[in-house]
């Protein structure tokens, strides 16, 4: 059986050439993320807004969307929204945080029970008061930063400085670009959204890593090289790899998409978003990042222990 | 690398048969299970809230409320203990709380000792519950501050009031647990959350309403004299009576408010029992109570004082009915009828079986999955694996062929190890864990692309199959580390900040991540020293 390859075997694709416009490609995409963000903003879920969330099915035949938005505008909430949720007899309906604290989030599940009586089943019902959602906020951040602080511990550890501050500017880009991808297409952000962002992070600097893992051997074997070449040579070296790995995982992806049913549904569209711009920034980002931080072949010569135990290795 | 001793390979086998053991029961139904002899393993996989159905509640200790009502009480502890009985009073004015402290302030200077022996007591000391650094475990719930102008002011000290919400929690625990036991039908887990929150799970439940109820409701009963001086009426449109109080009644009955005594004669805190039953002349549900032996006495005596004059029976600040003491009641039991329906009453009946809350508990979250979606999700989710799965293990085939498939039947031994391990730990599965085992199965072969690519590159370069495969696994191993660790770190963050569902997720993930490193690094290079072991191959067929 021939056996498929999707990269041919040594590639010599000069990527360092092409940072001259990914650089700014990708600045550009990020002041377009960060823009977006504060003009358009997040759809907050109620997670970090606090309000009500409701998913009901209708007994007999599809929803109708309209009816149920006029029953409920009457009851006055405020914003109610209101979107079919996978089937068209499954309905979700969103309700804005209400005045008067606590209690007065409960009064309103209260109420559309009362509307809504014995014709729907109720499917979902999440209520997030004021003071939980303000908690679950600063835990949500917490968690992105703890998470990129340690991982920059460790790979300052295991790597030289300059591989740490380009693996944590890769990092930082494939964060900015999900969360303006979540303001463009206006996705909810909820606490899943958070668990999504933290796999990314997983995700991305685990294909950055092997990519740095290669660099940091060549750059051992050959002292000689410009760095630009090694680095060239590295990402070739590793493309094969680069490209089944985010194929498979695309794949699962893309099942779970598609059939993971609407709940999960605005968590994988976040990963397969963030395993695309992970995969391109370690590429384009992670590794070009080194040559503008100066890694200078002194820089590197001056390891000597790990220069001998490389010459050993090649040997 | 690719020589295992007898020892590793029969460590290599166990492990994954292990996981293939472990996983078994999930593929049988809870019941069938149940019979299987105890040497056999039978924990199934617990699934979340999410995947089965049923209710969470997050309920917090009203702090605020609880502070002004014990300050309120301070102040009569306060009053009491300037005027002890048979003794001379220490004269005193401007006795009252203002803010979050309790102010007096002695009239006659020369008393002012008299006064601190007085006040002192009052600083009640609590045992505190936490060990203590300091190596004293006493904490002060006041602490009296002496002002200018013979004034003594109480403050909570901040330790104190903490340990009696940390108390408060765990007397309203074990009140919640003896109202949900009284519904029998579910079986909810009851927990603690930081250190004025609960945690309410009822897996399988599907409508909070009544549960809530049970949670929500104070049930604090008291019994207190009728002010017949005037009407509630009257009163608010004139002047309340001092010492008496307005509250709103919810008996259909009678008037819509009452005037009431404020110091009320009886509290709920003497009952022993109370149960539903149905009045005799009128069939209406009511609720029949009985007093322990000193709180019968007392009712005794006071409905002997006061035979023909109306009484309240007050539950949370509510007048549930106001009847007229006809004769007295020596019996130690008496009867609440009002506006109820059997299961009102029956819930009352049980509020007052359990007990009061000690503080009022307000709902902070609450999150309720039907079991149509749960089942629903467990589909999905069932259906995404096997997709995502069959997708991969094609992949993996036409790309590298024989070590595809072996790379399969490790990736396939990883599914089982993740499975048994979650059945085994007793780990819940949440729909977001399915995510998190999906994930798993794409990245999972990351190990063995590493590894293979390697292989294809260092046989490219000339070496023979052996030492190809055997520096193959040598050079990706530090990178599948790295790569793995980081991974890890995330998902034990995620684990350490998350909650509930995503705590699930980041469960699977980390255990996906260590299954994954053993059965792409271990097992497959098991079974791939087999493979060399009985073919002795010339050329890699990578």
């Amino acid at each position: 059986m021939r056996l498929l390859r999707l990269i041919p075997d040594n590639t010599s694709f000069q990527f360092m050439r092409h940072r001259k416009w990914s650089f700014p490609a990708s600045a550009l995409v990020i002041v377009a993320s960060i823009a977006m963000f504060f003009t358009f903003g997040l759809n907050l879920g109620i997670d970090f807004r606090g309000g009500t969330l409701i998913e009901i099915e209708t007994k007999d035949g599809p929803a109708n969307i309209g009816e149920i938005r006029s029953q409920l505008s009457g009851l006055g909430f405020g914003d109610v929204q209101v979107q079919e949720f996978g089937a068209p007899n499954d309905v979700l309906i969103r309700i804005v945080q209400q005045e008067g604290g606590e209690q007065a989030q409960q009064d309103v599940v209260v109420k559309v029970r009362e509307t809504f009586g014995e014709t729907v089943n109720y499917r979902r019902v999440e209520v997030v008061g004021p003071r939980v959602s303000g908690e679950l906020t600063t835990k949500g951040a917490l968690a992105v930063l703890a998470a990129l602080a340690a991982v920059l511990c460790y790979i300052w550890f295991r790597f030289e400085w300059q591989f740490a501050v380009g693996a944590i500017l890769a990092l930082v880009h494939d964060v900015i670009l999900t969360i303006g991808m979540f303001s463009i297409v206006q996705l909810e952000f909820n606490l899943s959204s958070i668990a999504a962002i933290l796999t990314i992070v997983g995700y991305s600097l685990n294909d950055t890593v092997v990519v740095y893992d290669r660099i940091r051997e060549n750059l051992r074997r050959y002292k000689k090289k410009p760095l630009s070449e090694v680095l060239d040579l590295s990402i070739n070296q590793t493309l094969s790899r680069t490209a089944l790995t985010s194929i498979t995982t695309l794949l699962a992806l893309v099942a779970l998409f598609i059939f993971g049913g609407p709940v999960i549904q605005s968590f994988t569209f976040a990963m397969i978003w963030g395993v695309i711009v992970g995969t391109y920034s370690s590429i384009f980002v992670a590794a070009p990042i080194l040559i503008t931080m100066g890694m200078t072949p002194g820089a590197r010569a001056s390891d000597k222990s790990d220069a001998a135990e490389a010459d050993k290795q090649a040997s | 690398m690719l020589h295992f001793s007898r020892v590793k390979s029969f460590v290599v086998l166990a492990i994954v048969l292990f996981g293939m053991i472990a996983t078994s029961p999930n593929f049988f139904s809870k019941s069938s299970v149940e019979n299987w002899p105890d040497w056999i393993p039978g924990r199934q996989l617990v699934l979340g809230l999410d995947l089965q159905g049923g209710v969470y509640l997050l309920y917090q200790v009203d702090k605020d409320g609880y502070r002004s009502t014990r300050l309120k009480a301070l102040a009569d502890e306060v009053r009491r203990a300037l005027r002890p009985a048979g003794e001379a009073n220490t004269g005193y004015t401007g006795l009252r709380v203002r803010g979050d402290k309790v102010q007096v302030t002695i009239r006659d200077s020369a008393k002012i000792d008299e006064a601190r022996r007085r006040l002192q007591p009052l600083v009640n000391p609590l045992v505190s519950s936490l060990l203590s650094v300091t190596g004293t475990s006493a904490v002060n719930e006041f602490a009296i501050e002496e002002l200018d102008g013979g004034t003594f002011e109480f403050q909570f000290t901040e330790d104190g009031f903490e340990e009696r919400i940390r108390g408060i929690v765990s007397q309203s625990i074990e009140v919640i647990r003896r109202r949900i036991d009284e519904l029998g039908t579910t079986e909810p887990s009851i927990q603690r959350e930081g250190t004025d929150r609960i945690l309410v799970e009822a897996p399988g439940l599907d409508d909070p309403e009544r549960l809530k109820e049970l949670i929500g409701t104070t049930a604090s009963l008291s019994f207190n004299m009728v002010d017949v001086s005037m009407s509630a009426d009257q009163a608010e449109q004139t002047r309340i009576p001092v010492g008496s109080i307005i509250l709103p009644s919810v008996d259909d009955a009678g008037p819509p408010s009452y005037l009431v005594k404020e110091v009320s004669i009886l509290g709920g805190e003497d009952l022993v029992d109370a149960q539903t039953t149905f009045d005799q002349q009128t069939n209406e549900p009511v609720v029949a109570f009985t007093f322990n032996t000193s709180g019968g006495i007392k009712f005794a005596t006071i409905t002997e004082r006061n035979v023909g004059r109306p009484f309240a029976i007050v539950l949370d600040d509510e007048v549930i009915s106001a009847p007229v003491i006809r004769e007295p009641i020596r019996g130690g039991s008496g009867i609440i009828s009002g506006s109820f329906t059997v299961e009102s009453a029956n819930n009352l009946a049980i509020l007052l079986r359990a007990g009061a809350l000690p503080a009022k508990l307000i709902i902070n979250e609450e999150r309720t999955v039907g079991p149509g979606l749960g089942q629903d999700s467990i589909d999905a989710g069932k259906i995404a694996t096997v997709i995502a799965a069959i997708a991969v293990v094609v992949f993996m085939v036409m790309t590298y062929g024989l070590f595809g498939v072996i790379s399969n039947i490790a990736l396939l031994a990883n599914l089982f190890l993740i499975m048994g391990v979650l059945s085994t730990l007793g780990a819940t599965l949440t729909l977001p864990g399915i995510a998190g085992i999906v994930l798993t199965v794409g990245m999972a072969v990351d190990a063995n692309v590493l590894i293979y690519e390697r292989i294809r590159e260092e046989s490219r370069q000339g070496r023979s199959p052996l030492n190809a495969i055997d520096a193959g696994y040598k050079r990706a191993l530090a990178t599948i580390l790295d790569a793995n660790i980081t991974t890890l770190i995330a998902a034990i963050i995620l684990f350490a900040i998350g909650s509930g569902p995503i705590k699930g997720f980041a469960i699977t993930l980390a255990i996906g991540i260590i299954t994954t490193v053993f059965t792409a690094f271990v097992f497959s290079r098991f079974l791939i020293a087999m493979w060399v072991q009985a073919r002795r191959p010339k050329t890699l067929p990578i």
